[in-house]
């Protein structure tokens, strides 16, 4: 098997599992109907994305491994998704920072993949770029609300990108396999984005008002499976029923 | 206006539904009119939100990423039901924050099938094939209903509930198949699910005092107890189908009447969890009570930012 194709695939739809994730436990408690709604459909697509990539890691796997084992039955410490999505649902402020922290990076990505030289992987990126672009915009827009909005909620929504900036530089980083994907035509060469990723940030901020944090230290290791201690309750639920009815069909 | 004048319009409107009109928003209408159908519908809506609760609580428990995907897109269309449901409400004069307030006061009622607690994934089988298979006899009547938001929004809804049901028939269909737990699993969620379905109708015809002049106004097109017999008959063979046993030991097929004769529903319990005192009232409400006020905030930075924004468009233009 590919193990750095594999690997790659992992990287990449381990951010959306766990995000998707994390939007799941808003269903139904949005602060209005509308918006409920809209961060149900970013979970389902984000949630679609990930069936995709699963889908072609298993087939890269070559074994009995299918997207649900690939998803629902690694250890902790196997999943490699950047610390930035395993992050509680605070308020709505972190949510709409943490996504929109995470779309902007994630629509300049996508964006790059679609020329990759693998054509299944170039496929999903055309296909995931549409729902993304929507995600950006919708997750930009209210940054702009809310930083713009009253008192309160610019406090909050400055608190909120306060907190998370720290987990922004890791999307950036790169793992052996990323180096080699990118070494093949494969992977994206995130080094070239990161410019760019803090240029556009900031300024959505600027219009919203917001400051931009100015911070020297950074947080990592979800890369490499060093998660934070939110994981492993993310992880029991995921996990919940293919632990506890090992090897059923559902 | 003179009553012989109100009497007039009153015969036009009757006459009107008579001939299968539809009557729209900006039609006159009787005053009990509107409020029987701001009632009626308003607890529709609150239906699909509160719906989404018990559901939505197994978003991130789905034992497969299909099914998360399904469950999520379900529980999605029932907010786009509620959304709808709302609109169509408004155009009989409410906003859908007074609507909100009726719900969060207990002033407004809601389906008291989602005050029943999802505990297995073999739950979210059940609700989808017994409580939207119940929803949808309910609806299909009202396809025909005399107000024309409300018909068109039922129509539109039955689609996607359809789809639903038969989603949730799936999931059950797959563990009645499945090993000896997941079978197990299905049976128990029949158990807990299939009266409170039944219940899904409203009370026995001799109790229903709204009844008579509902299907007048063809608000309701036939009776509680004739949609509870048509669920009956369509749902017993389905579980047959499938190997699992509906809970009701008096449940046998009249060959003279052509239906099913089934047992006693527990009126006890339905009156109980009717008055708010079933096992997730308490829970549900305060779910949706808290939703609304953690999300103040948010509501008013929204309206503040299109307030400075419409104010920036004026001193352009100025």
């Amino acid at each position: 098997m590919n193990t750095n194709l594999y690997n790659y695939l992992l990287g990449i739809a381990d951010n959306s599992l766990i995000l998707g994730q994390r939007l799941g436990e808003l269903c139904g408690h949005g602060p209005s109907l509308e918006t409920d709604i809209a961060l149900t459909n970013i979970s389902l697509d984000l949630f679609g994305q990930v069936r995709s990539y699963y889908q072609y890691a298993a087939k890269v796997a070559g074994d009995n491994r299918d997207e649900d084992t690939i998803a629902m039955m690694r250890p902790e410490r196997e999943y490699v998704n950047v610390l930035l999505v395993e992050q509680p649902n605070t308020d709505f402020g972190y949510v709409i920072a943490r996504q929109f922290l995470f779309d902007v990076y994630h629509y300049m990505f996508l964006t790059e993949l679609q020329s990759s030289k693998d054509e299944t992987l170039a496929a999903i990126a055309k296909k995931s770029i549409k729902e993304v672009s929507y995600h950006v915009r919708f997750s930009s827009d209210w940054i702009k609300r809310l930083g713009d909005g009253t008192e309160e909620s610019h406090k909050r929504i400055q608190n909120a990108i306060n907190d998370l900036w720290t987990y922004t530089d890791e999307l950036f980083h790169q793992t052996e396999a990323d180096k080699k994907m990118i070494a093949d035509g494969v992977g994206v060469d995130t080094s070239k984005l990161k410019e760019q990723y803090y240029k556009q940030i900031s300024n959505v901020l600027d219009e919203a008002t917001i400051e931009v944090p100015d911070l020297k230290y950074f947080q990592k290791g979800g890369k490499q499976g060093v998660h934070t201690e939110h994981m492993g309750y993310i992880l029991a639920e995921l996990q919940y029923m293919q632990r506890a009815y090992p090897n059923m069909s559902w | 206006m003179s009553e012989a004048q109100i009497k007039s319009l009153e015969e036009e409107f009757e006459a009107r539904i008579a001939r299968d009109e539809k009557i729209e928003p900006k039609d006159w209408m009787p005053e009990k009119y509107r409020k029987t159908h701001i009632r009626q519908m308003s607890q529709h809506a609150h239906s699909e939100i509160v719906g989404m609760l018990p559901e939505g609580n197994w978003i991130s428990r789905a034992p497969s990423l299909r099914r998360k995907v399904a469950l999520l897109a379900k529980v999605q269309d029932e907010g786009g039901h509620g959304l709808y449901l709302y609109s169509a409400t408004e155009t009989l004069g409410i906003t859908r924050d007074e609507l909100f307030e009726q719900l969060h006061t207990g002033k407004a009622k809601y389906s008291s099938i989602f005050n029943y607690p999802a505990l297995t994934w073999a739950d979210i089988g059940a609700i989808g094939w017994l409580v939207d298979g119940a929803a949808i006899i309910n609806q299909v009547a009202l396809c025909g209903t005399s107000f024309g938001p409300y018909a068109r929004a039922m129509v539109r809804i039955c689609k996607e509930e359809s789809f639903h049901q038969r989603q949730g028939y799936e999931i059950t269909l797959k563990l009645a198949q499945g090993t000896l737990e997941q079978k197990a699993m299905a049976q128990d969620a029949l158990n807990r699910f299939w009266w409170p379905s039944l219940m899904m109708f409203g009370p026995a015809d001799a109790d229903s005092p709204n009844t008579e002049q509902s299907m007048k106004w063809k608000l309701k097109r036939k009776t509680n107890d004739e949609l509870r017999q048509q669920f009956i008959d369509q749902t017993v063979p389905q579980a047959e189908l499938i190997g699992l046993t509906i809970p009701d030991p008096d449940l046998k097929w009249n060959e003279e009447k052509g239906c099913y004769d089934s047992g006693e529903i527990d009126w006890d319990e339905f009156w109980q969890v009717v008055k708010g005192h079933g096992p997730c009232n308490k829970e549900r409400m305060k779910a949706r009570v808290s939703a609304w006020e953690n999300g103040e905030w948010v509501r008013d930075a929204a309206l503040a930012h299109a307030e400075k924004q419409q104010e920036k468009k004026l001193n352009k233009a100025v």
